[in-house]
């Protein structure tokens, strides 16, 4: 399809904002005046409305397509979490409303303090902050208040345990915040091997980094055993919540003995992932971490008066502009009053059932590296098509064909030719009946035709794109 | 997997190619092999001093990013310009036209800590099993 | 109660008896039953009616009705209807990351058209498909000099907004890089101190314009003499002001920043916002985040494919450019919508309006207050010879959220209140603002 910039016409008149004296231009100082006029396009407004709905056609999405994407969570969205955050008594609100009077901002802190709240029964920790954007975000957070932690005890730490079958924000994360990474194998049972991270464990462990269920999507059974170790040093204990979704109401990261949380808002608590972004990766802490907070902090007076805590010596400080993405936060917190109680736990017994459901029936047809009862994803591997020369790649692009978005491939790092599906608590069991005889068929072909599937996509309006071509020549503007 | 004679390898599969106190260095058939299409190598600074098992540079493909470390202790001297326009030499000529970078070497005795290739091709169908 | 679980008792007890268990517990059975929850005191679940009327309830108590000459880097700008109808699209919201091209060529190409006009905005040649706020892009800036030249320290002038000054400190917290901030000379830019400290252990100089006190300026002086030192030059800039100022490629500028919220993003109360990055050529494999790159299928159509993904966590771990995933992703969208809708011209005039706005309100408090010298674009600042604090309560009480206290980031400088302006004040509220304003003092 074109682009915009093709499609823009010299003259043509777009939206307008304000019509200003053009003589007005000779009151700025011509050194801070613009010397080329920007090149943006010039089109009508339906050209752009046309241009975009049309481009909008050309993705899957949740709202279109079962979209099993392992480790990403892609439920439904309800429609009454969008009606929430366009809600004008919110997008209106100028964050430094709160900082001039707080009187003037209650409903917002009132929201924040809410969410936190139920987010600290939910997890088992005592406070939370907002203000991480993404689930990475919130790692990094969690890193630093380990380090800010460490410093006020004066403990010297240098490394951060992950398993290697963490997600890549995991080691990332503890490389930004100035820490080294050890790594922890998997073992037989997919869950991280107990005696090598014995073995591994020293004085200088800052913190591990656990993702509960794995990303293999299992339960890490010896978790009391690896807390206990880990306290021995005076490691920091954090838990990844991408996989929150798998437990609601069943355990809590606080019960097993986690310090620090976060949680993806845009997986477990149905915020949309809008193609990339924005997310949420709110931080919980356990009390021995909640001085370190970062600011600004809402808090509640005994009057019920909502407000912003005094500037506190040992926050890390600031790792977002305000608290963090409002929008999202109003999203997920429509979300969760909704469900309630009982909600929250249907929705964890409904992911796991319907990721168990998969596992079972597809098992007569793709290898499983773990054979166990699996939580809210389950991890096939393509081993036995590659038999016949086709991947794990070759699957995912034969599912596009067949209307569905491709589970996630190649991840976890530790299975080869990974298959990892998710299928979430909100699809019927008819959509998963058809995506099992999808997989099925695709699996059949696999060793009938293998060609057939090695070609695939070919219903889409482009076929595979030469990514060897695009990171050589590396054009990433229109011109 | 070609594991070319007169030639020194390391564990983390660079060659070098030693001529009196000059060596070329790049990475070998089976590393390439490993990276597949090789989209960018990012030639170090003329001048940079490295020590035997150091970072030397960094080099992508679609799949990964990987650091190069260099075989010997020296100095670069010279980059292979040709790979600014044209990564792909080290897929197609690892040993030759692929070369990265040629350093003056202090000391030609560390090749003590590299494997030759018989020793290189050992050490490969190790990796395989 | 709300619920999104479809599944029929008959459907539930089909499914168990597939997956092999008797019963629901069944599936948990690897949890040690000492770990169950100690508690779980959710409130019942509300439907969707109770729960938005709980919501509005809420949001009726937030200060809205004001009228906004408040900004900080943050503004009340004019959004088209257009930008919400487009961003809206459940194919557009409800899409994840665009890890399979074939099926998010949507997404792809918008946000391939997005880093067009971020790099014909700022005068550079690239950027990235988002991060996630201005200050979080400055670190990433910051982070990407460092791994370019391998020097350590940062000087970082105090006109930049000082939000973001604190996101960069509490980054580097635990990392051995130094950030030097450099007094300003009451509200400008003191270039002499800057440029004196320009040496080869500089990584990178930090400027922004127009400052956070509103004062515009133009740095190609100081980015000259950091650029004979081997410094890389960083710029935060305000999106709206580009269409009629000094981009940050012409100050020569190596890496641009800035908070996109200007460009189509409501208030919202801090957010959703967007980080806006934007570098020459030859930083565009330090940059952090997603790329989107242009190249060919196998038939030979153009299509966009995420590139340069080598360098980032999912691949490269704890060595990635950074541990950046998901993005800001949908506020991109918006804000090339938003680009797309004003176009060239009507951009550039929506530029100038808030700049005239501005200057009209000055020749408006003319005699009522002291306004701080200076070329500004929308936003100025005025010493009130009293607290600037206590005025805006005062202000607020007569309907006008006056302007931000500088004291709140600058300790001392307590009657200084920065005013904004923006396309959408109308003459009559600049007029009785003016009035307001001298009655309150």
């Amino acid at each position: 399809m074109e682009n915009i910039f093709e499609k823009s016409v010299t003259g043509r008149h777009g939206v307008d904002a304000g019509t200003p004296d053009e003589k007005s231009v000779n009151k700025i100082p011509a050194n801070l005046r613009r010397v080329k006029d920007s090149p943006l396009p010039e089109l009508s407004e339906l050209d752009v409305v046309r241009h975009y709905t049309r481009l909008s056609k050309l993705n899957f999405s949740v709202d279109s397509e079962f979209y099993p994407l392992g480790s990403c969570t892609m439920k439904y969205n309800p429609k009454a979490n969008e009606a929430a955050a366009v809600i004008p008594g919110f997008t209106g609100l100028h964050p430094y409303m709160a900082m001039i009077d707080d009187t003037a901002a209650q409903g917002a802190l009132e929201v924040i303090y809410n969410i936190s709240s139920l987010l600290c029964e939910i997890t088992g920790m005592k406070k939370f902050t907002t203000q991480p954007y993404a689930g990475a975000h919130g790692e990094l957070t969690g890193i630093l208040l380990t380090a800010a932690y460490h410093r006020k005890k004066g403990n010297k730490k240098k490394y951060i345990v992950v398993p290697e079958s963490a997600h890549g924000t995991n080691p990332a994360s503890a490389a930004v915040a100035g820490y080294s990474v050890i790594t922890v194998p998997v073992d037989a049972e997919g869950g991280m091997d107990v005696d090598i991270f014995r073995e591994k464990m020293n004085d200088e462990v800052a913190g591990v980094m656990m993702t509960m269920p794995s990303t293999l999507g299992v339960f890490e059974k010896k978790i009391k055993q690896i807390v206990e170790i880990a306290r021995k040093h005076d490691a920091v204990m954090y838990y990844d919540g991408a996989n929150l979704n798998a437990i609601l109401g069943k355990v809590r990261p606080g019960d097993m003995g986690f310090d620090i949380v976060h949680i993806n808002l845009h997986k477990t608590f149905s915020t949309p992932h809008g193609g990339g972004g924005p997310g949420s990766g709110m931080v919980g802490v356990s009390e021995r971490i909640a001085q370190f907070l970062p600011q600004p902090y809402v808090d509640k007076n005994t009057s019920g008066k909502f407000f912003i805590s005094p500037d506190n010596k040992d926050s890390i400080g600031k790792v977002a502009s305000f608290f963090g993405n409002f929008g999202v936060l109003l999203k997920a917190y429509t979300y969760i009053i909704m469900l309630g109680k009982e909600g929250l736990i249907d929705v964890s017994e409904m992911a796991v059932l319907n990721a168990n459901y998969i596992m079972v029936k597809l098992k007569p047809f793709y290898d499983l590296p773990y054979d166990r009862i699996c939580m809210h994803e389950c991890v096939f591997t393509a081993k036995k098509q590659i038999k016949n020369g086709v991947h794990a790649l070759d699957i995912a692009k034969a599912l596009i064909d067949r209307g569905y978005h491709p589970p996630t491939i190649y991840f976890p790092l530790v299975v080869e030719e990974a298959i990892m599906i998710e299928p979430t608590e909100t699809e019927s069991k008819q959509e998963l009946d058809m995506f099992i005889e999808a997989m099925k068929e695709i699996a059949m072909t696999a060793q009938s035709d293998p060609e057939k599937i090695k070609n695939s996509p070919s219903t889409t309006r482009i076929s595979r794109p030469d990514e060897t071509k695009a990171a050589r020549e590396l054009k990433l503007t229109c011109f | 997997m070609n594991v070319k004679d007169g030639y020194f390898y390391s564990k983390e599969h660079e060659w070098v190619k030693i001529d009196g106190n000059k060596a070329k260095v790049g990475i070998s058939d089976y590393a390439q092999h490993k990276l597949g299409d090789i989209t960018y190598v990012d030639l170090p600074p003329v001048g940079k001093a490295v020590k035997q098992l150091e970072i030397l540079t960094g080099i992508e493909s679609v799949k990964a990013a990987s650091d190069i470390y260099s075989p010997m202790t020296g100095k670069v001297i010279a980059v292979n310009k040709a790979l600014e326009n044209a990564p792909e030499l080290v897929n197609a000529s690892p040993f030759e036209d692929g070369w990265i970078a040629q350093l003056e070497i202090s000391n030609p005795a560390e090749t003590a800590n590299l494997m030759n290739a018989a020793a290189y091709k050992t050490f490969l169908s190790g990796l395989e099993e | 109660m709300a619920r999104f679980t479809p599944h029929t008792a008959a459907e539930v007890k089909e499914m168990l008896a597939v997956a092999g268990v008797s019963s629901i517990d069944g599936l948990f059975g690897d949890i040690p039953a000492d770990l169950k929850p100690r508690s779980f005191n959710i409130p019942a679940g509300m439907t969707e009616y109770g729960a938005l009327s709980a919501l509005n309830s809420m949001a009726a108590k937030n200060n809205t009705s004001a009228t906004l000459f408040m900004g900080g880097g943050y503004y009340d700008h004019f959004i088209p209807a257009a930008v919400d109808a487009i961003s809206s699209r459940a194919e557009f919201y409800t899409a994840y990351t665009p890890y399979q091209p074939e099926a998010s060529q949507g997404t792809l190409q918008a946000i391939f058209e997005y880093q067009t006009m971020i790099a014909k905005l700022t005068g550079l040649e690239v950027s990235n498909a988002s991060l996630y706020d201005g200050g979080t892009a400055l670190y990433e800036a910051i982070a990407m000099a460092i791994r370019t030249n391998n020097r350590s320290k940062v000087i970082i002038d105090k006109g930049v907004n000082p939000i973001y000054r604190q996101i960069v400190k509490t980054y580097v917290a635990n990392q051995e890089i130094e950030i030097i901030e450099i007094d300003l000379n009451d509200i400008y830019t003191d270039r002499e101190k800057i440029m004196s400290m320009f040496d080869e252990s500089i990584s990178a100089i930090v400027m922004q314009t127009p400052n956070y006190f509103g004062i515009a300026d133009d740095f190609s002086d100081i980015f000259k003499a950091a650029q004979e030192k081997g410094i890389t030059k960083i710029a935060v800039f305000y999106p709206m002001s580009l269409g009629i100022l000094k981009t940050p490629g012409e100050m020569d500028a190596d890496i641009a920043v800035a908070d996109g919220q200007s460009m189509g993003l409501p208030l919202s109360f801090g957010g959703p916002y967007l980080g806006v990055m934007a570098a020459s050529k030859g930083y565009v494999r330090k940059m952090p985040g997603r790329i989107v790159g242009e190249t060919v299928d196998r038939n030979g159509n153009k299509c966009y494919v995420l590139t340069l993904q080598a360098r980032e966590q999912h691949i490269r771990r704890e060595k990635a450019t950074s541990n950046i995933c998901s993005n800001q992703a949908l506020c991109a969208l918006r804000a090339v919508v938003y680009l797309a809708l004003l176009g060239k011209e009507g951009f550039r005039k929506a530029s100038l309006v808030n700049f005239e706005n501005a200057e009209y309100l000055k020749t408006k408090l003319k005699g009522i207050v002291e306004i701080k010298e200076g070329a500004t674009f929308n936003e100025f600042t005025v010493n009130l010879k009293s607290d600037a604090v206590l005025f805006a309560k005062k202000m607020l009480a007569k309907g006008f959220a006056a302007g931000i206290p500088a004291s709140l980031y600058y300790p001392g400088k307590n009657n200084y209140l920065m005013i904004a302006v923006t396309e959408k004040r109308t003459v009559k509220e600049m007029d009785d603002f003016a009035a307001a304003f001298k009655s309150a003092l």
